[in-house]
């Protein structure tokens, strides 16, 4: 299987030889930073078709197929549109914390993006507390939304906030929970150590009933996590028109729209890395034809597979279900999940200490 | 009905009694009609307002009340006038029936009549800084002194009442709606799950509501008064306009209650064709209801689903009328034309399809954890609530009242047929829906009856009787109530008897069933939360130009 | 650089009317003369514009339901990219003004369209919203929203087809691809300055 790191030494020498070391850090933390930035927006709009195409069959519609060949060029229909959209500027708010919001929001999801891994040796950040580090910064995207909530200065932005408030910091301890049980039964914190200690067999099949009832509750956390249906409150349409970003125009819109469906990729990443084995090729012990197949895979290829297999999963889930309520929600998560999470982690630990996985 | 007759003026010997409209009509003065009301509901157990009409007579201003038995579906009229045109003022009846809270504040905006004793005696249709009462016989149309004003209408967070002393000296006391302290968000009139132009002030403490203050009118576009300029064929066109969902069946009504003042028999092909179309557009609202109830608890496939079943409706409508949504077909004394020659074909169809399909719906959505948990037992109505409120329609099945106009007073050829009423006792939003998921398929049956009885009576091309050209009503009133998709609809038409050659309608009222629907909002809505007043309101399911008229 | 007629996928130009109108916008492009660079751009955000259009959820009475059916399946208005329906005007690209604005309606109205971003659009859709359709003789209807908000598209009917809706959805795509946004806008309708009353 192809290893990137091949390319990243190459090019790091290539550097090192024509500039010194202060210089070439430079010039490849640009390089990253270029790359990072490029991927995240094309996968963004590759997500937003996505999802409407998806929603579209499963509404039993087409979906945009006349802009372009098959509608392909919607996507930058949009994209140009709301970019020479006009920005309102509010009278009675605090401005600063209005526009700093949406930027917040994007933030978050971009360093929790950098987190992923894309391929052999191919990360953006990489270091021993990796998992960790993916729950630490997803959870500053709460406080954009909290922050455009209450700077738009009105009642239902600030309900939407709210609400969004108390759904992702309680969801946000059944994800690092059911995060924490897979580490506990990869043992290493570090993204690669996850992603290399899945190679015998993905921690889905290895990892006995309490990785699938830590799969389960992942999905619903990060459903949840993500305001997506049917965890769909803080901007629940029917109820608060569009929740903490009524007030938001033109692009400052345009950015909460490309964070939500980034944040889907980091999802289902996230559950690809943890459950699905990242970018590792599907190995059956004993089967060493097969697994010399799927080796010739790309890494790349699948894990951005079963990225999209997992968001499959999320779009589908959305689609069909109803919305909660909010004590619903947060009964949902504090009497069930979070205990059932807990008593997880400790089922898990003992099937570790024990050995008793596969 | 003598019977009645004698029943009553033992209760209140002043009262003059006749007979109009094959039904008993008590006309009593103001003085006596508080405890006259209060007797017929208790003794007489006339404990359901229909309807409220307010007329101007011209030499004196008054209001009719229909009143019906819920037992035994007897009907009895009471009109009530006073002389005073510059400060026209009546009992209210609002303590009794909870129904005439709304309706009162409608006679009041339109008539200027002022209801002693109603609580919150404020305008409903019409902004508050409206000059004059529009549906008084003198009322200045005058473009000048209602101009569109395009500042905005301030809040009104004042109310006032009405008290009389023992004295009969009649008091104006002051009241408020909202504390200054609460926090009320505004809900609407421009909002996605208020279907329509409806607007709620909603009082919140957190996430629960504690309390209701609803503002109608957004599209308040005078039908009743627009009607009083027309010709009778010519007033049909609005029936459609009001609760779109029920084109056919509203135009039905006003059909029907013509046809009675004139005497007219409709050929039976069309009293056929006007029953299959009423069928058809029931299904067709309530697959819409179940697709507006299903997207505002963010299911939004379901939506979907549902307006695909529906575009076979409309189809059909299309084939045969030319239009989809507003038809012009029932006419005074049939209908306009015959149908498509597919017709029964496509409607057998549409049944099959929809039929197989709602169990689809089911799977979908009923079963649905989620949906469960969001409908059962939440805003529950009980049977008293029910039938004080006057909440007909599946709403008002859902909560346990005999309430299907098609049994209890059988219409057209409803007799004929075989159906069950739909009934539930539970009055939550999840036995509304089901009573609507339930009717659906009794429509179903009966549209499959009619397609054999339509069959049998081939051959016979005769779709309307013949009517003059200039329609002349004599002088009297007629009320007529057909079960629309929403409740029972009623019309309240009086004639002056004018023997011009264009004669119109004196007074036109139409009893919509949204209207009593939206009295039940604030009452199942209190102590639930801000998600639940979406869900219950859709459950509750209303048509906004319905209430606005 | 030339500015060319209008082209609508997979309908001909002489299938629509007023074509005149779009003529007249085409030759005062023309003869107003139009740099390459600025051209070219323009073509692309106008490209963009017209292909990219949110509408706004704006329903009073029937031509509302018709709406729905729009976005519906058999329809479907996605086909166009117009299916994202934002519930708040301050996403919206139009409002496609469906049924009756009543004089109590009006200020909302008003306001609701004062609130959306630009480049904003209207369609005036239904019977009711160009001239007060059957209600006209009302005492609180208003005779046209035209008396209130500037209209892009009438849109006849009581209610229209979902197919008329395409129409004017068409009419407006083709009205914004002779629209000049770089270098002076040509849009009739100027930005209203708002000064709130404290400052």
């Amino acid at each position: 299987m192809f290893d990137f790191t091949t390319v990243t030494n190459w090019l790091h020498e290539l550097l090192l030889s024509v500039m010194p070391a202060w210089l070439t850090t430079t010039v490849e933390c640009i390089l990253v930073a270029v790359f990072l930035l490029l991927a995240y927006s094309v996968l963004a709009m590759i997500y937003i078709m996505y999802e409407r195409w998806v929603c579209g069959w499963i509404q039993c519609r087409r979906g945009p197929i006349r802009v372009g060949p098959g509608g392909s060029l919607q996507i930058f229909a949009d994209v140009f549109k709301i970019l020479t959209k006009e920005i309102i500027t509010l009278w009675h708010t605090d401005k600063f914390l209005f526009f700093l919001a949406p930027f917040l929001v994007v933030m978050a999801s971009v360093l929790t993006f950098a987190c992923l891994p894309w391929g052999k040796g191919l990360q953006f950040i990489d270091f021993n507390i990796g998992a960790f580090f993916i729950i630490a910064v997803s959870s500053i995207g709460v406080l954009g939304i909290l922050l455009a909530g209450w700077s738009s200065n009105s009642k239902y932005t600030l309900i939407g906030a709210m609400r969004s408030g108390a759904q992702m910091i309680s969801y946000e301890l059944s994800v690092g929970l059911s995060v924490l049980t897979m580490v506990c039964l990869a043992g290493t914190m570090s993204i690669t150590g996850i992603v290399e200690a899945q190679a015998d067999g993905w921690f889905l099949f290895k990892g006995h009933l309490p990785a699938i009832i830590a799969f389960i509750i992942y999905i619903i956390a990060a459903n949840a996590e993500n305001n997506r249906g049917p965890f769909d409150l803080p901007e629940a349409e029917h109820e608060l028109t569009a929740g903490y970003h009524t007030e938001y125009s033109g692009i400052h819109y345009g950015l909460f729209y490309l964070a939500e469906y980034l944040n889907l990729f980091v999802v289902s990443g996230i559950a690809a890395l943890l459950f699905l084995g990242g970018w590792m090729p599907l190995h059956i012990p004993g089967w060493d034809g097969f697994n010399t197949v799927m080796d010739y895979i790309p890494s790349t290829l699948w894990f951005l597979g079963k990225a999209f297999f997992m968001t499959f999963i999320f779009m589908w889930i959305r689609w069909s279900f109803p919305r909660v309520r909010i004590d619903q929600m947060l009964a949902l998560e504090w009497r069930y999940l979070m205990p059932m999470g807990l008593v997880n982690l400790v089922v898990m630990a003992i099937v570790v200490t024990q050995g008793w996985h596969f | 009905m003598a019977d009645l007759q004698q029943q009553i003026a033992a209760l209140c010997p002043q009262a003059q009694f006749d007979t109009v409209d094959d039904m008993l009509m008590v006309t009593v003065e103001d003085a006596q009609w508080h405890a006259l009301a209060l007797r017929l509901k208790n003794d007489l157990h006339f404990d359901q307002l229909s309807c409220l009409a307010g007329v101007d007579w011209k030499d004196s201003i008054g209001v009719v009340y229909y009143l019906t038995n819920t037992d035994t579906q007897d009907m009895v009229h009471v009109k009530v006038a006073t002389t005073d045109r510059e400060h026209p003022m009546l009992h209210s009846v609002s303590d009794i029936w909870a129904v005439a809270n709304y309706q009162e504040r409608e006679a009041y905006d339109f008539f200027g009549i002022v209801f002693i004793g109603h609580p919150d005696m404020r305008r409903f249709f019409l902004r508050n800084d409206w000059v004059g009462h529009p549906l008084r016989k003198d009322y200045d149309e005058n473009p000048d002194l209602n101009p569109i004003r395009l500042d905005d209408e301030q809040n009104e967070d004042y109310t006032c009442t009405y008290v009389e002393d023992e004295n009969g000296n009649v008091k104006k006391v002051d009241g408020k709606v909202f504390e200054d302290d609460e926090y009320v968000i505004n809900v609407g009139p421009q909002h996605p799950s208020t279907h329509g132009v409806l607007r709620y002030r909603v009082s919140l403490d957190g996430e629960m509501v504690k309390k209701v203050d609803v503002v109608s009118g957004y599209i308040h576009r005078g039908i009743e008064k627009l009607c009083e300029s027309l010709t009778y064929p010519q007033t049909l066109l609005y029936t459609e306009r009001m609760d779109y969902m029920a084109a056919h069946i509203n135009r039905h009504c006003l059909c029907m209650c013509i046809e009675k003042a004139l005497g007219i028999e409709v050929p039976r092909r069309a009293e056929l064709i006007r029953l299959m179309m009423d069928e058809l557009m029931r299904l067709s609202s309530h697959l819409l209801s179940y697709g507006c109830l299903t997207m505002d608890q963010g299911a939004t496939t379901a939506f979907f689903y549902g307006f695909r079943e529906r575009e076979l409706i409309y189809d059909i409508f299309d084939r045969t009328c030319g239009a989809r949504m507003s038809m012009s077909y029932s006419t005074i004394g049939g209908v306009v034309a015959d149908v498509h020659p597919d017709f029964v074909k496509d409607v057998r169809h549409a049944c099959d399809v929809i039929e197989k399909n709602l169990k689809e719906y089911h799977q979908l959505f009923t079963g649905n954890v989620i949906a469960r948990n969001r409908m059962v037992g939440v805003g529950v109505l009980g049977k008293e609530d029910a039938i004080n409120y006057c909440i007909t329609g599946p709403s008002g099945r859902a909560s346990g009242v005999h309430c299907d106009v098609r049994k209890t007073h059988p219409y057209s050829l409803y007799d004929e047929f075989d159906f069950d009423e739909v009934m539930r006792t539970e009055g939550d939003s999840m036995a509304r829906y089901m009573v609507r998921m339930d009717e659906i398929v009794q429509s179903i049956k009966i549209l499959r009856q009619a397609c054999d009885k339509f069959e049998q009576c081939e051959g016979n091309e005769y779709v309307a009787e013949k009517v003059p050209k200039m329609i002349k009503l004599p002088a009297g009133h007629w009320y007529q109530q057909v079960e629309a998709s929403r409740g029972a609809f009623g019309v309240y038409l009086e004639s002056d008897g004018d023997p011009k050659p264009f004669q119109k309608p004196y007074r036109l009222h139409f009893q919509s069933p949204c209207f009593n629907l939206i009295g039940v909002v604030d009452l199942t809505c209190r102590d639930n939360m801000i998600a639940d007043l979406i869900t219950i309101t859709a459950s509750i399911d209303f048509v906004i130009p319905d209430i606005d008229r | 650089m030339e500015v060319k007629k209008p082209k609508i996928k997979s309908m001909r130009y002489e299938d629509f009317k007023d074509n005149e109108y779009i003529d007249n916008l085409v030759e005062q492009l023309n003869a107003s003369g139009v740099n390459v660079v600025v051209g070219k751009l323009d073509q692309l955000l106008n490209w963009s514009r017209s292909n990219s259009l949110w509408p706004f959820c704006f329903g009073t009475s029937c031509c509302a339901i018709e709406f729905m059916c729009l976005g519906a399946a058999r329809y479907d208005m996605a086909r166009f990219g117009a299916e994202v329906a934002r519930n708040s005007p301050r996403q919206a690209d139009y409002i496609m003004c469906q049924g009756t604005i009543t004089y109590r309606m009006a200020p909302v109205l008003k306001r609701l369209y004062e609130q959306m971003a630009e480049p904003k659009y209207v369609i005036a859709c239904g019977a009711c919203t160009i001239s007060g359709g059957p209600f006209k003789n009302s005492y609180c209807v208003v005779k046209g929203i035209d008396e209130i908000i500037p209209v892009d598209v009438y849109l006849p009917g009581c209610p229209p087809r979902p197919e008329a809706m395409f129409y004017a959805l068409m009419q407006l795509q083709r009205k914004i691809k002779v629209t000049k946004f770089l270098g002076g806008d040509n849009r009739k309708e100027k930005r209203m300055e708002y000064v709130p009353e404290d400052k």
